[in-house]
């Protein structure tokens, strides 16, 4: 990447102010003051409490202690925390590949051109984003129902027997369709927005050159929004970590499908609010962060070195 | 991506760091002063002083009891808050507890969850306020509720579930089937109703630990022993086997409706036929007749199926009482109230609103045995919920974290439903984490 490189050596550095070090300007805090304020209270003071919670055990019997490390001892051996992540790790590799594809598909179908009611498309694609989650998980939640839902009035119809998609076996992938419902509109307006910016003169030299639809997209378009790409993969990573609305809501409707400890965030509410346990959860909420930082990170530094 | 999410865990953190901070600085000051005692004349002078108190507590019958009370006791104001219905309520109230702050004067807290409470000592002792002078009037499963499986009194029952068989008379007689007596017969019935119209089912069972529970105190089983921090868990017994080994046939045939209670899907169930009985606790009536519409007429009560022909036992299957915390403040006041609404008047003024009573006064009253129930065909159900609750053995205690308990039922025993896990296995994995949770929580846990 080119960045502005520092001001060279031999350019005459301004002389130092007169009367020493405490003449320090200090309006650029005063611009910033008001945000650096609110963000240490509600961003920087709540992760500090988290790592301070986290210290301590609190019991029904003999109140609060101070135990080092244990938690996240205790933590790193919870194999309840493990297959969450194992669950939401298996969500990431088919979810969100399946999402980013058909999001990455519709981008390129709109940018094209040849498609007719192009505002009603995106539109439309975009507007389930615009369903708060809760409520896209009951809507859909009633559609899967096999009794009443659609997928009950679809097998009477044809006479089948449908597998249920509240099922221990099926459920995973039921919540993959409706947040992959509900981003694919998100994702493919940040590829078409990124598509919308690649300069026409390009194309114009591709045509000039001979080349075809096919080829314009590898050698043009996908080159031009790779950086659009990392960046909705990595929202998408975090996504699928934090996972909580779907399962949370689900959970109601298939309490024996979806356990308390489903995902790494239901988790977590799980162990706060039904079992007391504050600073375990806040334990694995922090490690947790600590792993959604880390591989989002080396998605980033992946991405973005291919991309130089 | 799912900012709600983040934004909700942000929430999260922040309301568990305030309670916790709470805690932290809280300590132990004010331990070690004995049990309270507060005489009829201190509460005649509370009234007479007048104040205002503050009740936590979803029944909506009570708001009656509270316009009356204020009406009798023109100083005194009563705020009536409905902080949500049971784990909404108990967040909010242990939150409060653990901020010490905003603590109310009154709540209600179902007897399941009165362990939890009354062993941390959260909940104020009621002996020393005349409250064991009051233990013929109660029928006895709710007199064992409100002592938690400690020595004191924690609160005065305000209603009680002793269960019985709901069942659609319509659809017993379409199909020509016996309302079953025992839990054999009851295992049979569902064979016949599903094999002559395999819409029907007996029941629905999703997994509910409440229900299970239930069953399992009907069946004799005894699955917690509780002694103050001495806890004993096991689903071995020979009731728990009986339990396990009837119930199995209905999961193995999938003879129940695999419906969750309270749920859209249920409610239909009821109404159309296809969910032919319900076996719950008394306070049921009041829901079918405003949930379960279409069928008004169509359901009747018959006493609960037995383990053992010609058996007449009975459990609990919900039920709260009115508690004072001990950090809210007003005690004799909160006591008048307490009495008032659950062992005097307020009573009647309870029944009359369809609430089920927890005194034996007006479960024996003519009055009420004769009440006939439009829903029920004219039905004088009240006569079966009554013997019922008067043959509720009393021996039975929850866990003192029950409430943790109950919501990791379906994660454990609720692969039984789903699964080829069979009940006793998923009630052992129940057991192991409950038992796993106790250590944790620093309670002595036997193995």
């Amino acid at each position: 990447m080119t960045t502005l490189q520092p001001p060279a050596a031999a350019e005459p550095r301004p002389a130092p102010p007169p009367a020493g070090r405490d003449r320090r300007s200090w309006t650029g805090w005063g611009f910033i003051g008001p945000f650096v304020a609110v963000f240490a209270l509600v961003f920087l003071a709540p992760i500090a409490y988290s790592l301070y919670l986290s210290l301590f055990r609190d019991q029904l019997i003999g109140g609060t202690t101070f135990v080092g490390l244990d938690n996240y001892e205790q933590a790193l051996r919870d194999d309840r925390f493990w297959a969450a992540l194992g669950r939401v790790s298996l969500f990431l590799c088919v979810q969100v590949p399946v999402m980013l594809g058909i999001a990455l598909l519709v981008a390129l179908a709109l940018d094209s051109g040849r498609l007719y009611g192009r505002n009603f498309f995106r539109v439309s694609i975009f507007l389930p984003y615009a369903v708060p989650a809760v409520v896209a998980t009951l809507m859909w939640s009633f559609m899967y129902g096999t009794r009443f839902g659609l997928v009950g009035d679809l097998g009477d119809a044809f006479g089948l027997s449908l597998p249920d998609p509240l099922s221990p076996d099926l459920v995973l992938a039921s919540i993959g369709n409706i947040v992959t419902w509900e981003f694919v509109g998100y994702n493919m307006l940040i590829f078409y927005s990124a598509l919308r910016v690649v300069p026409h003169s390009l194309y114009e030299a591709a045509e000039i050159d001979g080349a075809g639809q096919i080829r314009v997209v590898t050698a043009i378009k996908l080159p031009a929004i790779r950086g659009a790409l990392v960046i909705a993969t990595i929202f998408s990573i975090i996504g699928s970590f934090q996972l909580f609305n779907e399962p949370s809501v689900m959970q109601k409707l298939a309490p024996n499908a979806i356990t308390t400890d489903y995902t790494p965030n239901y988790y977590t509410y799980s162990l706060s609010f039904s079992g007391q346990q504050h600073n375990y959860s806040a334990t694995v909420a922090i490690v947790m962060g600590l792993i959604t930082m880390v591989i989002a990170y080396v998605v980033q530094l992946r991405g973005m070195r291919k991309g130089a | 991506m799912h900012k709600h999410s983040r934004r909700l865990l942000r929430g999260i953190g922040l309301v568990c760091a305030l309670a916790l901070g709470a805690t932290a600085c809280g300590g132990s000051d004010d331990e070690g002063s004995g049990p309270k005692s507060v005489s009829e004349s201190d509460v005649r002078a509370a009234l007479e002083k007048g104040g205002s108190l503050t009740v936590w507590a979803w029944e909506p019958t009570l708001k009656q009891v509270a316009a009356d009370f204020q009406k009798e006791h023109p100083n005194v104001k009563v705020n009536l808050v409905n902080a949500g219905t049971g784990n909404d309520q108990y967040k909010a109230l242990q939150n409060a507890m653990s901020a010490k702050k905003g603590v109310p004067d009154v709540a209600q807290v179902e007897y399941y969850a009165m362990g939890q409470y009354a062993l941390t000592k959260q909940l104020t002792d009621l002996e020393g306020f005349g409250a064991d002078e009051l233990a013929d009037r109660y029928s006895p499963g709710p007199w064992n509720g409100v002592k938690a499986g400690g020595e004191g009194i924690y609160g005065l029952p305000m209603d009680s579930g002793p269960m019985a068989l709901f069942y659609n008379k319509k659809v017993f007689d379409k199909h020509k089937i016996k309302v079953p007596t025992t839990w054999d017969e009851y295992v049979d019935a569902a064979r016949a109703l599903h094999k002559a119209d395999p819409k029907v089912y007996i029941t629905n069972d999703a997994g509910d630990a409440g229900f299970t529970t239930s069953l399992l105190w009907q069946s004799g089983s005894r699955p917690y022993q509780v002694d103050g921090t001495e806890v004993g868990i096991d689903f071995t017994d020979r009731g728990a086997k009986t339990y396990t080994d009837t119930w199995q046939k209905l999961l193995d045939e999938k003879l129940v409706a695999p419906v969750t209670s309270w749920s859209d899907e249920w409610y239909k169930g009821l109404g159309d036929g296809t969910i032919a009985t319900l076996a719950t606790g008394a306070w049921m009536p009041a829901n079918l007749a405003s949930g379960v519409k279409d069928a008004a007429g169509d359901w009747r009560v018959a006493p609960l199926p037995q383990w053992e022909a010609g058996g007449k036992a009975s459990a609990e299957n919900g039920g709260s009482a009115l508690t004072l915390p001990e950090l809210g403040g007003n005690e004799a006041l909160a006591y008048a109230f307490v009495e008032y609404a659950n062992a005097g008047k307020g009573v009647d003024t309870r029944v009359e609103g369809g609430a089920f009573p927890a005194t034996t006064e007006q479960l024996n009253s003519e009055e009420f045995q004769n009440t006939e129930f439009p829903y029920f065909g004219g039905q004088q159900a009240n006569k079966i919920f009554a013997e019922s609750a008067a043959n509720v053995a009393d021996d039975w205690s929850y866990l003192p974290y029950q409430v943790y308990a109950n919501s990791i039922f379906n994660d454990t025993v609720g692969k039984a439903y789903v699964s080829g896990t069979t009940l006793a296995d998923g009630l052992k994995s129940w057991q192991e984490a409950s038992v796993e949770y106790g250590d944790e929580q620093g309670f002595t846990v036997e193995k």
